[in-house]
């Protein structure tokens, strides 16, 4: 009986809905109009390059990195540009965005567009970040955090593990899930990649026990690469956050504040990982990611390869159209993602699913009085009291208040939410708690 | 079983005396010297310790009305108590009062449920902060009313109500002390502290919508557009990232009736007799 790794604090069981684990991964296709935003990560507004009328391929660059902390985009379709101006995104709040009307399907020609594997990596460290940011990659788990930063070692810091996060401990989401299974040597190769570029030795990839096809794939596989291996992690939600797995894999608690470059690890998302691979070796700028579209509102579930800028309401006429009494549409997995206002929104390089639910399938239970059972408090695996949290904002107080309860170390994974028995939106509070700290 | 009785009485008798023996002289040794104007000051002000003045609360702006010079009088104002008060204020410490014009709270938003429908159901918490961070809210328009009432709760005099019909809050100006309290709580910072004409009267432009004149026009009916007409009318009106924006000097008799009737979409809203 092997170890199962887990992290300690906290955490829930949600039910799983993985219904699309065994579908294969299609091509969504080409819709006729992209609308590409220019802010797809942390940090500034990328500076746009084109004009309106312009011609671009597939993989040309249509908005450059501005600052270190920035990313560069890049066209995900080959056409014309039609208009550069906010449009409104998922939230309704306008974005901008540059927007394209398809044409054909015209690559760069730099991109190596074949399926051969190239194992061997002739860079150097410094090639490979500059490949990366060339790319415009960014952690496609979620966060958005330019991934060339986190490539590269900060002066007089050591990294000595690179820890890959295939955990995707979302319910519904198997995008993680299939690409490990279809591309699982890219993978692989991808984090050697890494590892060179940081001169670490050992990567290890994270995968939760309940993705059997992904764990035999990738087993079998890692015998070939030397300091490449696999750890099955026990299922538990957030197991995917960076903090908690890197309390599962190593167990080590990463302090409040700390960067995981302290504690020497690395985690990246396999799908970042992935997209690091054809950035180096196939000279591809990230322009399309794995979507999974799922929920009982649509008529075919299942993961598409998808081009950034994609409308939303293009991928759910794809997957069969919507069923009748959807009332409700989130971006991203059940527990962390936000119901959507609008439906003619972009995917971007972060979304990683999008979900459709019936009316019956929504919890609309009346948020009650909290009974004090400390429930929230118990499955916080940040260590946070949520039930506090949401009083300091309630009544308001001063932000002092909110930073001795530490809510800036909320990691916003819905457990105390979704653990209340009296249904109180608990995960709302936490995140005007925190935006409340960033203010001041 | 007397005896008992008796010594129980002496000796919590004895305790409390010499209790009260020691709190007597802690309290004459370590008296906190309390000015007799602030004292005085703290009287005539309302209590309502809302913070409008700008102090932390009445007894604070009673210390900075007591240690103020002429120059820093004239800028303390208490908008709960208002006139009234400054003057009783002012015949205390010696010094004149500067008349201040009267002042409202004004909503800057005419997105009603008629004019801006809810085109997406809102169901998390009932709270305007909340929904801010969410999404651009019910009606679409990014900078408009969400009409969940976060200043409704705000305010300590009673001045706002919601409009079940509206779905807006109603401000009722002869409640309304300007404390500024529903500025500093709504999120899209809906609220102006506007002052009121000698007459009464009052314009402004009840629009802060961002978006290009079609954008804005599909969100709301009554939405500026930028359309530049109220800028012919008074040169002092600047149109700025597709809004306008009538200064609060402007001379409201004057102006006030023409601008509302020659806006096209009605976001200019003209009241008459405020403080009635």
């Amino acid at each position: 009986m092997t170890r199962k790794y887990t992290f300690s604090m906290g955490g829930i069981h949600p039910d799983k809905f993985k219904i699309t684990s065994n579908c294969p991964i299609e091509d969504a296709g080409l819709p006729e109009m992209v609308y590409i935003p220019v802010k797809q990560h942390i940090g500034s507004s990328a500076k746009i390059m084109v004009n309106k009328g312009d011609k671009v391929k597939v993989g040309t660059l249509i908005a450059d990195a501005d600052g270190i902390v920035s990313s560069d985009v890049h066209s995900s379709v080959s056409g014309e540009v039609i208009k550069i101006e906010d449009v409104a995104g998922s939230t309704g709040y306008e974005e901008k965005m540059i927007t394209i009307k398809v044409e054909g399907d015209e690559w760069e020609e730099s991109i190596d567009r074949s399926d051969k594997i190239i194992k061997e990596i002739n860079f150097t460290p410094e090639e490979i970040v500059k490949k990366i940011r060339e790319a415009g990659i960014v952690g496609m788990g979620g966060a958005g955090y330019p991934t060339p930063i986190k490539t590269s070692l900060p002066e007089g810091k050591k990294a000595d593990i690179l820890i890959v996060n295939g955990i995707e401990c979302e319910p519904f989401l198997t995008a993680d899930d299939r690409l490990m299974v279809e591309r699982a040597e890219q993978i692989i190769i991808g984090a050697r990649i890494i590892n060179k570029a940081l001169g670490i030795q050992n990567a290890i990839i994270a995968i939760d026990e309940n993705k059997p096809n992904a764990i035999a794939t990738l087993t079998a596989l890692c015998k070939l690469y030397i300091g490449v291996n696999v750890r099955v992690c026990k299922t538990k939600y957030p197991q995917g956050g960076e903090k908690q797995l890197i309390k599962a894999i190593t167990g080590k608690e990463l302090p409040s504040g700390k960067l995981p470059f302290d504690m020497g690890c690395v985690v990246q998302n396999v799908a970042t990982v992935h997209a690091v691979y054809e950035a180096v070796m196939k000279n591809k700028p990230l322009f399309e990611r794995i979507v999974t579209v799922s929920g009982d509102g649509i008529e075919y579930p299942s993961n598409y390869r998808v081009r950034v800028g994609t409308p939303i309401s293009y991928l759910i006429d794809r997957a069969g159209g919507m069923n009748e009494n959807v009332s409700k549409i989130i971006l991203g997995g059940p527990m962390m993602g936000n119901a959507i206002v609008n439906h003619s929104a972009p995917t971007t390089k972060l979304t990683s699913g999008v979900l459709l639910f019936k009316e019956d399938k929504i919890s609309k239970k009346e948020a009650s009085a909290c009974i004090r059972c400390g429930k929230c408090t118990q499955v916080c695996p940040a260590g946070l009291r949520p039930f506090a949290i949401k009083q300091a904002v309630v009544y308001s107080g001063p932000t002092d208040e909110l930073r001795k309860l530490h809510a800036g170390d909320c990691i916003e994974c819905g457990c105390c939410a979704y653990s209340c028995p009296a249904n109180i939106p608990l995960l709302d509070y936490c995140k005007i708690a925190k935006q409340e700290i960033r203010k001041k | 079983m007397d005896n008992l009785i008796l010594l129980n009485t002496l000796i919590l008798g004895s305790i409390g005396l010499i209790s009260a023996l020691v709190l007597y002289l802690v309290s004459k040794k370590f008296m906190v010297e309390t000015d007799e104007t602030t004292v005085k000051i703290v009287e005539i002000l309302p209590q309502a310790n809302c913070g409008g003045c700008g102090k932390a609360g009445c007894a604070d702006f009673a210390t900075a009305c007591a240690k103020a010079d002429a120059d820093v009088f004239a800028n303390l104002y208490c908008p709960v108590g208002g006139q009234k008060v400054m003057q009783k204020i002012a015949e205390i410490k010696g010094f004149e009062v500067a008349q201040k014009a009267q002042t409202t709270a004004v909503l800057l938003c005419q997105g009603t449920c008629q004019n801006a429908p809810a085109k997406v159901v809102y169901e998390a918490v009932s709270s305007c902060r909340v929904a801010n961070r969410i999404s651009s809210g019910q009606s679409g328009c990014p900078d408009g009313c969400l009409r969940l009432g976060d200043c409704i709760k705000s305010c300590k005099f009673g001045a706002l109500s919601l409009n079940e019909e509206t779905g807006l809050p109603i401000i009722d100006s002869t409640k309304c002390v300007s404390c500024g309290a529903c500025a500093k709580v709504c999120p899209r910072g809906l609220f102006e502290i506007r002052p009121v004409s000698q007459n009464g009267s009052i314009v402004y432009v009840a629009c802060r919508n961002k978006q290009k004149g079609a954008t804005a026009r599909k969100n709301c009916k009554s939405a500026c557009i930028a359309c530049m007409k109220c800028s012919k009318i008074n040169d002092s009106i600047k149109v700025e990232n597709n809004i306008s924006y009538i200064p609060a000097d402007i001379d409201v008799e004057k102006f006030g009736s023409e601008l509302a009737q020659n806006c096209p979409t009605g976001a200019i809203v003209y009241r008459e007799n405020v403080r009635d």
